[in-house]
């Protein structure tokens, strides 16, 4: 059941993603071109996108869980660190350079643009190099409190 | 040269944001694509991974069916970085997406709507950078 929902939000996604004309990396480096001929598009697809999104959001919180699963799955941290800042800056970055973030590079698999093909894989890369790298970070802040704790309490 | 959109734009976020409902009123998960991807390669559980995989299917799905209704024209679109640059986009969208815990839809819209102080923070500076790095490929180099 869960398999069904979810294939449906995805096509729902990529539909909007098409209609949007977000798929178009000319547009959204138009969007991000202030200085050259400025595409305002992409304020209105994160207008429409962030209105239903709240208001949907408001009324699903109010139940106790979702419809087939025990429990909401939402990110629980709250502190504005390195990573997410560096993270981010590093995305948008990339963003520019192509105009091409995730869920259009997906999407755009049906233009069968080697580029698009060339810039998942891509992708893909960077995302497991740097799953592993922050495995292993966290692996690390955990040994080194398990060591603080330790050296407490000796002392 | 693209032309300003407003209202394809507004519908194809209001379907985006109709997604993001689905899939928080179905199966209380976040719509953000960059983590779904990651995870649907790394879930250490077989239905983790596969309800991920099913709505990564349905996003070139969902512009199939865009196409069939003829709703759409593929003909204008274009990829105007050269491969290389292409490449080296990927990577570093990867890399910054999966170590800033979001990218475009996960923060920008997931994280917005939920009044995430992070994904404010993130999306405001993948803006910054994003325009930053438009500015300096098309009016610098």
């Amino acid at each position: 059941m869960s398999l069904i929902f979810s294939l449906l939000a995805g096509v729902i996604f990529g539909a909007g993603l098409t209609v949007s004309d977000m798929v178009n990396p000319a547009r959204v480096s138009n969007f991000l071109d202030f200085a050259g001929n400025w595409d305002p598009t992409l304020i209105f697809v994160m207008a429409g996108g962030l209105a239903v999104t709240t208001l949907g959001y408001k009324f699903i919180f109010r139940l106790n869980s979702p419809m087939v699963d025990e429990q909401f799955h939402l990110p629980t941290q709250r502190q504005i660190d390195l990573p997410l800042v560096g993270g981010a800056a590093l995305f948008g970055v990339g963003w520019g350079l192509a105009g091409i973030c995730p869920g259009p590079a997906l999407t755009d698999l049906v233009t069968l643009e080697p580029k698009v093909l060339v810039f998942i894989v891509a992708m893909l890369v960077g995302m497991i190099a740097a799953s592993a790298l922050r495995a292993r970070v966290d692996a690390m802040k955990v040994n080194r409190r398990t060591e603080l704790i330790g050296s407490n309490r000796r002392s | 040269m693209t032309i300003f959109a407003p209202v394809s734009g507004l519908i194809g976020g209001v379907l985006i944001g109709l997604a993001a409902i689905i899939l928080m009123l179905t199966i209380g998960r976040i719509a953000g694509v960059c983590g779904i991807v990651v995870n649907a390669m790394t879930a250490s559980d077989a239905a983790g991974r596969l309800w991920r995989l099913a709505f990564i299917l349905g996003l070139p799905l969902g512009a199939l069916l865009v196409t069939a209704l003829g709703l759409k024209d593929w003909s204008s679109i274009t990829f105007p970085a050269t491969m290389p640059t292409t490449a080296m986009a990927g990577l570093i969208v990867g890399v910054g997406a999966t170590v800033g815990s979001g990218c475009t839809s996960g923060h920008g819209i997931c994280g917005l709507a939920r009044f995430s102080m992070r994904s404010v923070v993130a999306t405001v500076t993948f803006m910054a950078t994003g325009v930053a790095t438009v500015f300096i490929i098309r009016h610098m180099i």
